[in-house]
């Protein structure tokens, strides 16, 4: 135990300040009420969804909840039931397979909810094609289900991810 | 090899490893499997070929203790069916049956012929690798019902879990039969982030096709660039500059010494010790940090290329990586302490998820899960491409086959790549080139590439057409060997315990899913 201790008093506070959020990864305009967001804003839940990712955007999800980008710092955690989120993070292309699951789970969050698409294949199909020239995608997440901000990057960083969720959850500007 | 079959045509693949290629007849394939396998070899991979007139060809890829070994066996195009070899290696099961939605290629009386990689979203008979695959004509919207097995008895319940799983985690669907807490029987259904990988490579070049073959499991994508890279390099019949082979070694210890410490970081997480997650993650994030720095990606994507690497390490950077290193060395072996002194963790730890050696020989458990189960495979060792066989490396090995086996092994390997990592960068002096150029490759080709990723054999097979274009490339994730032994891991364990036995396998959903 005394090693435990000094080991984490050694270590310190590696938190980093947040990012800014960034209108310009707005897909959808704001749609939920400023008392809302402020309400959003002290604790928000996230259920994500790999609708058919490669697992790259994943690993940034993770870094997220790192000591440096400590999600968990900003009041805001990741739930295991969309049943108890306040927003779906979702990462794909949305291979055909996971077309209704994800479906699914966005019917099963309870509104008002948000979705935040991360990553190049969630914003484009990436180098997995779309619908059009791939018989296994249904191409990005908004082919699917309504995002409201999208973040690109292959795997976006956990500084863009946090500013895309940070910007989902900021009354636009 | 020879011994194997008095017929056998053997031609030695030009590649980085030992590996020759056979053409064989149906009534052999399971002899030559049965011979294998009593002396010690293993199943790699399973592929088919759409050769059009020229009918099918079915690639089954073995490993002995001399070397790979390619058997090519020609089918017709009236019956493209081929005699079943689950039966000599039980992990050939959901991969004949991934033959079989891809291509409409049989397995003769298979005892399990059911769908594994299609579930519904296209026809039932159209399959998409064949050429003439009408994608438009074939698409389908159905739901469909998977055939479970059934457990019955007093008091016998399922467990439903995913496709859409509790954590950050990739999708797939388990489905527990248990009784009380106790598991009696995991099924996995696989397959949910299947999305045409294998159809894309078709319409790719070679330099779109390392990208892709990069993001078959992101986690593993230097692994996956190497073996591309190898495979093509084979088919040129020509070898990276030294320099490029030195880096891509680097590279792939990288990748490794990132996946173990993040793993360990979880491991200690799921066992309720998240002191271990915050310290391993700040660890693993130095190290990603410092990818991104050298090398322009945290992690190493599109580093390697065909025909060598993309990014070079100059002498400032050399100093980064060794100051690195001497960290990672001293917290690694503090941290190991910590996790080894610990009551809590030790008892979550040991005896849970138990793999026993012999169950490991028999179903083909490979990579870092079978060596934690004294399966002393090890490319890096017995197959040691260059730069690897100057390396030395030290296989760590574990027999307890428990969570317990698998965090030691991940702990004597970490510590194992961090060494390496300085050996390789006292070899990287001066500068040399990075690449020869590799624009194109030559007609009718066929390359194999393999390389120990983090979870263990990485394999890429290329076949090229008659203009020299990509016409089949078959990437092999070592999950496909080891997912159905997660399946025998979790019996006799309660419930509650398998997000930590899954975790200490760590297995990938879409390098299998394709």
């Amino acid at each position: 135990m005394y090693q435990i201790i000094r080991q984490i008093i050694k270590t310190g506070i590696k938190t980093e300040a947040a990012p800014q959020s960034d209108e310009s990864l707005r897909v959808t305009p704001a749609h939920l009420q400023q008392q809302i967001l402020d309400a959003f804003g002290g604790a928000l839940s996230i259920r994500l969804v790999d609708a058919g990712s490669c697992n790259g955007c994943e690993l940034e999800i993770h870094a997220v909840n790192n000591a440096y980008y400590n999600l968990e710092g900003l009041g805001i955690k990741f739930v295991a039931s969309p049943r108890h989120a306040d927003m779906l993070l979702v990462t794909g292309p949305v291979s055909r397979h996971m077309e209704v699951a994800l479906k699914r789970t966005y019917e099963a969050t309870p509104d008002p909810k948000l979705v935040v698409a991360i990553g190049e294949c969630a914003c484009n199909g990436g180098i997995f094609g779309t619908d059009v020239d791939n018989y296994a995608s249904c191409g990005n997440i908004a082919n699917v289900i309504p995002v409201d901000v999208a973040v690109s990057g292959c795997p976006p960083t956990p500084v863009a991810i946090l500013q895309a969720i940070l910007t989902a959850i900021s009354p636009e500007k | 090899m020879n011994n194997l079959h008095p017929n056998l045509q053997l031609t030695p693949f030009p590649t980085a490893i030992p590996a020759w290629q056979a053409p064989i007849v149906a009534g052999d394939l399971q002899l030559i499997c049965h011979k294998v396998r009593e002396s010690g070899g293993r199943l790699v991979a399973i592929w088919g070929r759409d050769r059009r007139e020229a009918g099918f060809v079915l690639h089954v890829l073995l490993l002995t203790q001399t070397g790979l070994l390619c058997l090519n066996l020609p089918l017709s195009r009236q019956v493209p069916s081929y005699p079943d070899i689950s039966r000599i290696f039980p992990s050939a099961n959901r991969m004949q049956r991934a033959v079989y939605d891809m291509l409409g290629m049989a397995a003769l009386q298979a005892a399990d012929q059911r769908r594994w990689l299609r579930h519904a979203a296209w026809a039932d008979d159209s399959f998409p690798l064949r050429k003439d695959f009408d994608a438009q004509a074939a698409l389908r919207s159905d739901l469909d019902d998977y055939p479970f097995v059934r457990v019955e008895g007093q008091g016998v319940h399922e467990i439903p879990v995913g496709p859409v799983h509790a954590g950050i985690i990739e999708p797939g669907h388990f489905r527990f039969s248990v009784v009380g807490e106790k598991v009696l029987r995991l099924e996995e259904r696989l397959g949910y982030i299947h999305k045409g990988i294998e159809k894309r490579f078709e319409s790719s070049t070679l330099q779109q096709g390392a990208k892709l073959a990069g993001r078959v499991s992101g986690d593993s994508t230097v692994a996956y660039a190497w073996a591309y890279a190898m495979a093509a390099e084979c088919i040129a019949d020509k070898t990276p500059p030294d320099r490029a082979l030195w880096l891509r070694a680097l590279f792939l210890e990288r990748e490794r010494i990132a996946n173990h410490l993040g793993d360990l970081g979880y491991l200690g997480n799921d066992v309720a010790f998240s002191f271990g997650f915050a310290q391993f993650w700040i660890l693993k994030e130095q190290v990603l940090r410092h990818n991104a720095a050298l090398f322009g990606h945290r992690y190493l994507m599109d580093a390697v290329v065909p025909g060598g690497v993309s990014v070079d390490l100059d002498e400032a950077g050399k100093k980064v990586l060794s100051e690195e290193c001497a960290m990672l060395t001293r917290e690694v072996q503090l941290l190991r302490r910590l996790y080894e002194e610990h009551a809590g963790v030790q008892d979550r730890f040991i005896g849970t998820g138990r793999v026993a050696p012999k169950l490991a020989a028999q179903l083909g458990l490979c990579g870092l899960a079978g060596r934690a189960s004294s399966q002393a495979w090890d490319m890096r060792v017995q197959f040691a491409c260059a730069p690897y066989g100057m390396l030395d490396v030290q296989m760590a090995t574990h027999q307890n086959g428990d969570v317990a086996a698998r965090v030691n092994v991940r702990f004597d390997e970490l510590l194992e790549s961090l060494r390496l990592q300085r050996e390789i960068m006292a070899n990287l002096l001066g500068t040399g080139d990075l690449a020869y150029p590799l624009a194109s490759l030559p007609a009718n080709g066929f390359g194999v590439g393999m390389v120990e990723g983090w979870r263990g054999e990485v394999m890429v097979a290329i076949h090229t057409d008659a203009a020299g274009n990509l016409d089949r490339v078959h990437p092999h994730d070592p999950s496909w060997q080891n997912w159905p032994v997660l399946e025998h891991a979790i019996i006799g364990n309660i419930v509650p315990d398998f997000p930590l036995i899954n975790k200490s396998f760590n297995l990938s959903y879409s390098g299998c899913d394709l």
